[in-house]
């Protein structure tokens, strides 16, 4: 035991000394956390708004001071007809076109309903979105205060919605968990990965497998440290979702965590796979970055929504472990599911860690029969 | 006196290929013995085996009494090994190289605490014990690499072409380590393929295509094959193989 525990501080001051990478690992999830996190959910100011009101009456001229007020919007042009509004998008001078219908006071009064068209540029999903939501916050806040008025009881303003230019939006406020997937790959497969090989480039790794270290014994002494390292960057990442970006954590911690340990070993047995079939830092890297990593962005759902990819390529996304981590982990944060709803999933990543293990056991008893 | 290291017609094959074919041979405790070859001879797959690193296809071989193939572990706990390669942490500072391989091979704190003070001293390294190893020039590293292995006092100590790349003077030293290693009773199984290094042995094997075609003292060796140096026994046996 105590030479186990020597040998995991040896690997401590490995990771430690090698300042380069620690800053990159460390530094790196937050750098993206940050990029992405306002990139997505980039809170839009002064978006520029283009009022369509041919009935200028009351109500529709409170609602348009009310939304000029606000700080997400600024007028850009009023008009009584709706003849400029296409050309205002085309030109990208509008973001947002607000349309009353003729007589909107009226409706409201006679009807207890009135409509207003709102038009978003969807050509940017996400600051449409967030117009959108923006503008119907707005509205609801005005019904509240008719309601409390004088006007007839239950009168309402209905919206309708045009997402111009890319109708169905995909919902995008979901990076966080494929962050985690991402780092965690990233460390566990990629670092293990780079670590064992340099100790067979170097020529220590003979003096180990000679010494009485048991071969499980470097192995878990090698993934133990980047093990520990892995989960305190989640904790960095999960708490900037929470305390910075506001994501919702409506499931239990504790289970989140636990599917976390388990993305860890699945990713950490992906590493010694590879490191058992590599002799070079550098094939390893090679492997880890095109193999892992680049499936693990492009494939997992992360960023690109698997149900609009090619059926192949569908397939192909039913074995990277990072599809199954993040339909669990999206599921836990945003929905509150439990383990009943994500069984399934679980399963699979366990099955994979066994599989990944099986192998690099078998390839490691290869090496020394 | 009683052999440390005892070898039974022990082989290796891969597949159709011998790679050490029935070898048998002794070592004596304390002394020091040249294990030589051209490349591809055997050697390495014949040390392997040796340090528990490779079972052997058939045959027996026992060091320091426990069995290489069955007792492994025991084996492994008995005997140090240091290689042409690096032994060493390049991001760890000598210091810590110390107390890194004291540890894993059991040794006490205190052990390693009062090793570590003597070793530096002997090496003359005192001043840089907390100089990273990448900052040492190559000769002390092998220097150091070879007191390492020996920290914990194996029976045996194996040294795969311990002085590749060093200048003479260093060679020279290591040697001067090696007697000294010798005389305290540790075993020294070296391979080299510098002939007057062979010459240093108390006796010398000569492997050719997986079999040891020669073995005696150096002086017996020289006489047998009427050659004047090690270098002209080793062209002649090598050559005869080709």
């Amino acid at each position: 035991m105590k030479t186990f525990a020597g040998f995991i501080v040896k690997e401590f001051y490995h990771i430690l000394r090698d300042r380069r990478t620690l800053l990159i690992l460390f530094g790196m999830p937050v750098a993206q956390l940050l990029l992405f996190g306002f990139a997505i959910r980039n809170e839009v100011n002064d978006a520029r708004l283009v009022i369509v009101d041919p009935s200028n009456d009351v109500e529709t001229r409170e609602i348009a001071g009310k939304l000029l007020a606000s700080p997400y919007f600024v007028g850009v042009e009023f008009a009584t007809h709706a003849g400029g509004v296409e050309a205002a998008f085309k030109s990208g001078r509008a973001r947002e076109a607000l349309l009353f219908e003729p007589d909107f006071a009226g409706r409201l009064a006679r009807e207890g309903v009135a409509h207003v068209q709102i038009i978003t540029d969807a050509t940017d999903p996400n600051t449409a979105n967030t117009v959108l939501a923006y503008t119907t916050a707005i509205l609801q806040d005005y019904q509240r205060e008719l309601a409390a008025g004088a006007t007839p009881a239950g009168a309402r303003i209905v919206p309708e919605v045009h997402m111009r230019y890319n109708p169905t939006l995909e919902s995008v406020f979901l990076f966080v968990p494929g962050l985690i997937a991402f780092i965690l790959m990233l460390v566990c497969a990629l670092m293990t990965s780079i670590t064992i090989t340099r100790e067979k480039e170097m020529g220590t790794m003979e003096i180990l497998t000679v010494s009485p270290l048991r071969p499980a014994q470097i192995i878990v002494g090698k993934v133990l440290p980047y093990l520990v390292i892995a989960q305190g960057i989640v904790g960095i990442v999960l708490a900037l979702a929470r305390f910075v970006f506001h994501v919702p954590m409506r499931g239990s911690l504790a289970f989140l965590i636990a599917e976390c340990l388990l993305f860890t070993v699945c990713a950490l047995s992906l590493g010694i796979l590879i490191s058992t079939r590599t002799n070079s830092q550098q094939t390893a890297m090679m492997i880890s970055l095109g193999g892992l990593l680049l499936p693990t962005i492009i494939l997992s759902g992360f960023i690109f929504p698997i149900a609009s990819m090619p059926t192949p390529l569908q397939v192909v996304s039913h074995i990277v472990p990072a599809k199954w981590f993040l339909i669990i982990v999206r599921g836990i944060m945003v929905k509150g599911t439990g383990i009943a709803d994500v069984w399934q999933e679980t399963l699979v990543l366990v099955g994979m860690t066994a599989l990944f293990l099986g192998i690099s056991i078998r390839n490691l008893k290869g090496r020394l029969e | 006196m009683t052999p440390i290291i005892e070898v039974d017609r022990l082989t290796r094959t891969f597949g159709s290929f011998t790679a050490v074919d029935h070898v048998s041979f002794e070592v004596g405790r304390g002394e020091i013995f040249g294990f030589l070859g051209a490349n591809g001879a055997g050697k390495t797959t014949c040390m392997k085996m040796l340090t528990g690193l490779l079972a052997p296809s058939s045959g027996r071989a026992t060091v320091a009494g426990y069995d290489v193939a069955t007792q492994t572990e025991r084996v492994k706990r008995e005997i140090g090994y240091m290689s042409q390669r690096f032994s060493l942490y390049e991001d760890l500072s000598v210091r810590e190289n110390i107390r890194f391989y004291g540890g894993i091979y059991g040794l006490s704190m205190r052990a390693i605490r009062e090793k570590t003070g003597a070793l530096l001293e002997r090496l003359d390294l005192a001043a840089s014990a907390d100089t990273l190893i990448k900052a040492l020039p190559l000769g002390w590293r092998q220097k150091l690499a070879f007191s390492i292995a020996v920290l914990h006092d194996p029976k045996v100590v194996f040294l795969d072409e311990p002085t590749g790349g060093v200048d003479p003077i260093t060679r020279r030293q290591f040697w001067d380590m090696i007697y000294e290693a010798a005389s305290r009773g540790v075993t020294v199984f070296v391979t080299t393929h510098y002939m007057d290094e062979a010459e240093y042995c108390d006796r010398v094997s000569i492997m050719v295509d997986g079999r040891i075609e020669a073995l005696d003292t150096p002086g017996g060796l020289k006489a047998t094959y009427a050659a004047g140096s090690m270098n002209d026994v080793f062209v002649r046996l090598a050559r005869g193989a080709a």
